[in-house]
């Protein structure tokens, strides 16, 4: 019988991040991975956050890691069919954390992946691809092991770490989840890799070197949907995409490509993407659902992270490093967890304790209404994105009329989309769930 | 923009790599709810959210019939069935989608 200290399953960020933390403490680590290698499963858009990945592998832009390019401006659009009001910000401060440390990059998740589980194997962690979890063992109500899908593939360990992505059904068997994940709690993201010269991207882009931009666009893109559209700048190539609510998704019956193609040829994208190369179409669905969506964190001998536990913030498009740490704090969980040779639930509850005392937690309570409203109210993207579109075309359209009548005539149309007592209602709506 | 665009999604999938499986990871658990409840009351959304194209309903033999080769693994419609009868299980290990930039 093969027992481990501890057994991780799932070779993302969530679970790589355990898995160095458990192997740098000295533990027997095996991290099994059902894709033939890490990423071969993973899509995101994909921006990842310097300071949570230097928490598990400190000074990481000195290696060769496969940053694509860091971000040095994002800007937001709020876009019609044919017009997008833009604000953004770019700035020489804020690029890099004292130490020298990107605060954001670009990546592309099938080499970042590979490369990261790289250093789980050289903390001293096996690392298994090609290898799928079909059970969990129990012995006496709490979890012992992993049933895989190899011939004699049951394997043992003292805590079981799943990190198994979106809709883990391994949540599920470990009885730490009693309400199925519901459409509402998903967005199911698309996105196209289209590869374009490095030199062309910094012209199109006002970018030098190594430096990338991201660009959300709300409105039109999403066609009533909930959802927000985008662009970032990879090395040698550009990650279009889109995401939306898949229980809007459900109900407009709007393919989600035919969703993509819309936005590629947005004529405010399209000069983006112009002599573009698909190089990769992808899609993957999003754990969007927040605090009140999220399984029990920890039961007897298992614990949950990343995707799998629905750590995503989505106002913020944060995951994979929410993913992160959560993995690196179940990590040490177990770390201390052996030392007090106790790994039942009684112990692993610090885990929660110490999430909480992160912005993982924090910023997921903080948002944890916003969920609900922004499944009931899709309405919201389009109607104000509209209105403040036609606001500043009203305002930049120099002919004749006198500015104050431009403001009566953006008023009466403010009031004829939304009237006053609406609009108050909509703004305290809003304000509720995002203060 | 068009308000209706267009695409195929097989242009799409003919950007990606897979390793095929011999059987299929997805089977519809009772297909008569698909012709018999699902058509009605929600016009059977797999069809349509579906990311690649994996279900389509065909009329002749009144069932979805179920292109697994296309699946990118997303697992949307585990959720998205209204009836939850999709049972979607990753493939084999080694086996179905392989993102090369992810």
């Amino acid at each position: 019988m093969e027992k481990f200290d501890a057994i991780v399953v799932g070779a993302g960020p969530a679970g790589v991040a355990a898995a160095i933390t458990m192997a740098r403490a000295g533990l027997s680590v095996v991290v099994l991975e059902r894709g033939e290698y890490p990423g071969a499963k993973n899509v995101m858009g994909g921006v990842l956050y310097g300071s949570m990945v230097a928490d598990v592998v400190p000074e990481f832009w000195k290696q060769d890691a496969p940053i694509e390019r860091v971000v040095v401006e994002e800007r937001v659009w709020l876009a019609t069919d044919d017009s997008a009001l833009s604000v953004g910000l770019r700035s020489v401060h804020g690029v890099y954390h004292p130490d020298g440390c990107p605060n954001a990059f670009t990546v592309l998740r099938a080499r970042w992946d590979r490369w990261f589980a790289q250093k789980a194997e050289e903390a001293g962690a096996l690392l298994v691809p090609g290898t799928t979890v079909e059970d969990l063992l129990w012995q006496d109500g709490r979890v012992v092991g992993v049933r895989t899908g190899r011939e004699e593939g049951d394997l043992y360990a003292d805590v079981v770490v799943l990190c198994d992505g979106v809709n883990s059904a391994l949540v599920q068997r470990a009885k730490l989840r009693d309400h199925p994940v519901e459409p509402h709690h998903l967005a199911l993201g698309v996105k196209e890799v289209i590869g374009l010269p490095a030199e062309v991207i910094e012209a199109r882009f006002n970018l030098e070197r190594g430096q990338g931009v991201t660009i959300e666009i709300y409105g039109a893109v999403t066609r009533g949907m909930s959802g927000y559209g985008f662009v970032y700048t990879n090395h040698d190539s550009v990650s279009v995409g889109v995401g939306v609510l898949l229980s809007h998704l459900m109900r407009t019956r709007i393919p989600p490509y035919e969703l993509l193609e819309g936005l590629k040829r947005h004529p405010l994208v399209r000069p983006l993407l112009a002599g573009g190369e698909t190089w990769e179409y992808s899609a993957h669905a999003i754990p969007e659902g927040g605090l009140r969506a999220m399984p029990k964190l920890y039961g007897d001998g298992v614990l949950v992270a990343g995707d799998a536990a629905m750590m995503v913030n989505g106002l913020h498009r944060e995951g994979s490093n929410l993913a992160m740490t959560a993995g690196r704090l179940a990590g040490e969980t177990v770390v201390e967890a052996k030392r007090h040779k106790d790994t039942s639930a009684r112990t692993l509850a610090l885990y929660a304790a110490k999430l909480e005392e992160s912005f993982v937690l924090q910023d997921l309570r903080k948002y944890r209404d916003l969920p609900e409203l922004v499944e009931r109210r899709p309405d919201l993207f389009a109607t104000y994105t509209e209105l403040a579109n036609y606001a500043a075309h009203e305002m930049l359209t120099v002919d004749g009329l006198p500015k104050r009548e431009k403001q009566r005539r953006i008023w009466r149309e403010v009031v004829r989309r939304r009237p006053p007592w609406a609009l108050v209602r909509d703004l305290y709506q809003v304000w509720k769930a995002i203060r | 923009m068009e308000a209706y665009t267009p695409v195929r999604v097989e242009d799409k999938l003919y950007t990606l790599r897979w390793k095929h499986d011999r059987t299929s990871h997805i089977t519809i658990t009772d297909p008569r709810t698909c012709a018999d409840r699902c058509g009605d009351e929600w016009r059977r959304p797999c069809t349509t959210f579906c990311p690649a194209k994996v279900y389509e309903w065909d009329p002749a033999q009144a069932r979805i019939v179920v292109a697994y080769e296309n699946c990118v693994e997303c697992t949307s419609c585990l959720v998205g069935c209204p009836y939850r009868v999709i049972d979607w299980r990753p493939p084999r290990g080694g086996f179905g989608i392989q993102y090369r930039y992810g």
